[in-house]
């Protein structure tokens, strides 16, 4: 059975390269890749993921505003009783890495990430979730 | 060719003042100005492809525009000053998400990034404690804002006017180029058309009251950025370009009116002679169709003049010192490309926003670049090469080709091109499967990332700039006084004449905004009194 996975911009950032790269090389991967588009809130990532029955979040984030609402679309899955692992990829100082993973992020993904890390880190944060 | 270019430059040259420095190698070798055949190109001479201006860099340096923001306006206001102190020429403001979209800083999406990676600006009265103490008559002020830029302007011209600086002898930038945020920043808000009924009124505002103000910098930065090629990013941009010119000319403004106050900003990426053949490309390409296309004849309107970035998208979070090695050598391109005025990125930014520090590193490779390296001297040192000259040629043949795409969505109109192009996601998928295939190149060895794919030992950890929620708080306070300070029926009666005005397509909302600024209307109230009659962008997703 294939991985399913939805990639979000939550927030105000328009950065979208990074995601649609991220999606693109997850797909050849053979997962199945949903992309909800630019300027979502926590609640509507958390209800398309569970809606969309997805194995793992992926987050693309290099606005900064990382620490802020990344814990809030964990809080908001939490919630709604879903255990669906979030994983961040995007502009992160190292130092924020052991935060975030404190605030319950599965995975954390930095610049120049390759394809291997990348699907090895969303498949490992649906295994272990 | 006769040596009629060779007269009307050596005519120009003896014209120019020089700058008071010895011409000549470090070791005492007398240089010329410039070196060619006589019956060649030349600087400052159409088609401008060795430069807008006959001696270059020996009349003056390129501006050293340091773009920064962050925090309040007091905070960035303190970073300008810093900027100044260490020899920057000019500034360049970069504003946090919220203020980019429009928004305030106390409205729910704003949460978490008010200040974050740029500066905070809801009212007057930030825009004031953003310039204290800066002498506007004097340092050039460009501003990054595209889809609230009308109301940016209008803030900016209420301080100024507020200060006593009157508007027509301020001088600066306003990004204003709101195709390539559909394009590839996307930070929209309004849809297509709307936003280009506020570029045209900022154009008319500016052309008719600030003459020294550039209405539009149309930038290939962020195209290049979000993963298209050197070609693309070239055809794209001068299609957009073309597209405001496009627009001016429909709204009854006369070509030689605008043209010289349209400005470009382009990406300084690693590739270091395609880069250069990029510029030169630019130039040519500008002046052939300004004249041939859009009848245009004075001088400035064909001088293409740009601003140049090296390429944040080509720093690595992996051993960041290197990252002094390429935007040292990405810089250099831009020199040698014959750049107007230059940011330089800061080691760090693939990893936060730079500090002190890093930013000041940055500027001093510029000034390296400029007072060492005697580069300065001669212009378009690479003008005459072989391989030069030929990858010049095949930039133009392929934004060409480009130019011939986009015209065809358009039946003829670059203008309606570049729209129907982003209605039918044309130019987003490009850069997308652009930015992919590079991508693939890396992922598979075929390409080299120092640090990232090879030679990966030695990452050392860099100190990074902390901002933390603090300066949201404070931000959101701030905002609260003003909004209880101000009189709420003025602001009222100000906004609902924006909308009124908004509603009939052929009035010009500059005034209106003014009067709102004064007001203390906040940004966001702004652009939402607008929304209410121009509805909102919707991006349909795709991978």
């Amino acid at each position: 059975m294939s991985l399913r996975v939805l990639v979000a911009k939550v927030g105000l950032d328009g950065h979208d390269r990074g995601i649609k790269i991220v999606a693109r090389i997850l797909r050849d991967a053979g997962m199945e890749v949903v992309y909800t588009g630019l300027f979502q809130t926590a609640d509507t990532v958390a209800l398309a993921a569970i809606q969309e029955d997805v194995n793992v979040v992926g987050l693309s984030m290099l606005s900064g505003a990382h620490m802020t609402l990344a814990p809030l679309v964990v809080a908001a899955l939490r919630e709604r009783g879903s255990d669906i692992p979030v994983v961040v990829g995007g502009i992160v100082p190292p130092s924020d890495v052991v935060l975030l993973t404190a605030a319950g992020v599965a995975g954390v993904m930095g610049p120049g990430a390759s394809d291997h890390e990348i699907i090895a880190t969303i498949t490992n944060a649906a295994l272990v979730s | 060719m006769s040596d009629q270019a060779y007269e009307a430059w050596r005519r120009a040259f003896a014209d120019a003042p020089l700058r008071s420095v010895p011409f000549t190698t470090m070791s005492g070798i007398p240089l010329e100005p410039v070196y060619g055949p006589s019956d060649g190109e030349f600087p400052g001479v159409y088609p401008y492809t060795r430069g807008p201006h006959a001696s270059m860099y020996r009349s003056r340096l390129w501006t050293m525009r340091m773009f920064a923001g962050f925090g309040t306006a007091t905070d960035t206001n303190t970073r300008f000053k810093d900027i100044i102190r260490s020899g920057g020429t000019g500034l360049s403001t970069a504003f946090d998400m919220p203020t980019l979209l429009g928004l305030d800083s106390d409205d729910a999406m704003s949460l978490g990034e008010v200040g974050r990676c740029g500066v905070a600006i809801d009212t007057l009265a930030d825009m004031r404690d953003l310039f204290a103490d800066i002498d506007l008559a004097h340092i050039t002020t460009s501003m990054t804002i595209n889809s609230p830029a009308a109301v940016m302007l209008a803030l900016f011209v209420a301080q100024a006017e507020e200060s006593g600086v009157a508007r027509a002898s301020l001088g600066g930038t306003l990004q204003n180029d709101i195709l390539k945020e559909y394009q590839a920043q996307k930070e929209f808000v309004f849809p297509p058309r709307q936003s280009m009924r506020l570029v045209r009124d900022t154009m008319a505002f500016t052309t008719a009251s600030m003459p020294k103000w550039n209405s539009i910098s149309v930038s290939g930065y962020h195209i290049r950025e979000a993963g298209s090629t050197a070609a693309e990013e070239l055809a794209f941009t001068l299609a957009n370009g073309f597209a405001y010119v496009e627009l001016a000319r429909n709204a009854g403004l006369a070509v030689d009116a605008f043209a010289p106050r349209l400005s470009f900003f382009f990406n300084a990426h690693i590739d270091f002679f395609e880069e250069i053949a990029k510029y030169r490309a630019a130039r040519r390409i500008w002046a052939r169709w300004m004249r041939d296309v859009y009848g245009a004849t004075e001088e400035r309107s064909l001088q293409l003049r740009f601003h140049t970035q090296t390429a944040g998208v080509s720093l690595t979070a992996q051993q960041p010192e290197i990252n002094i090695a390429r935007t040292a050598i990405e810089a250099l391109a831009g020199v040698l490309g014959g750049t107007q005025s230059l940011h330089t990125n800061s080691m760090d930014e693939a990893l936060a926003l730079p500090t002190e520090k890093a930013a000041r590193i940055a500027l001093r490779t510029q000034q390296v670049i400029a007072y060492e390296t005697n580069v300065t001297h001669v212009a378009d040192p690479l003008g005459g090469s072989y391989f030069v000259e030929e990858l010049t040629n095949e930039m133009e043949r392929q934004a060409e080709a480009l130019f011939a795409e986009i015209m065809a969505f358009g039946e003829g109109s670059m203008l309606e091109g570049c729209i129907s192009g982003i209605e039918r996601n044309w130019f987003q998928g490009k850069i997308a499967d652009s930015a992919y295939e590079l991508e693939r190149a890396f992922n598979r060895g075929e390409r080299i990332v120092v640090g990232v794919n090879d030679f990966r030992e030695g990452n050392d950890d860099i100190e990074t700039l902390r901002i933390t929620n603090a300066d949201e708080k404070k931000q959101r306070e701030r905002l609260a006084k003003v909004r209880q300070n101000r009189n709420d029926d003025l602001v009222r009666e100000r906004l609902d004449a924006l909308a009124a005005s908004a509603r009939d397509p052929e009035v010009n909302l500059m005034e209106d905004l003014i009067a709102a600024s004064v007001a203390y209307a906040s940004v966001g109230e702004m652009m939402a009194a607008m929304g209410g009659v121009f509805g909102r962008h919707v991006e349909v997703p795709s991978i």
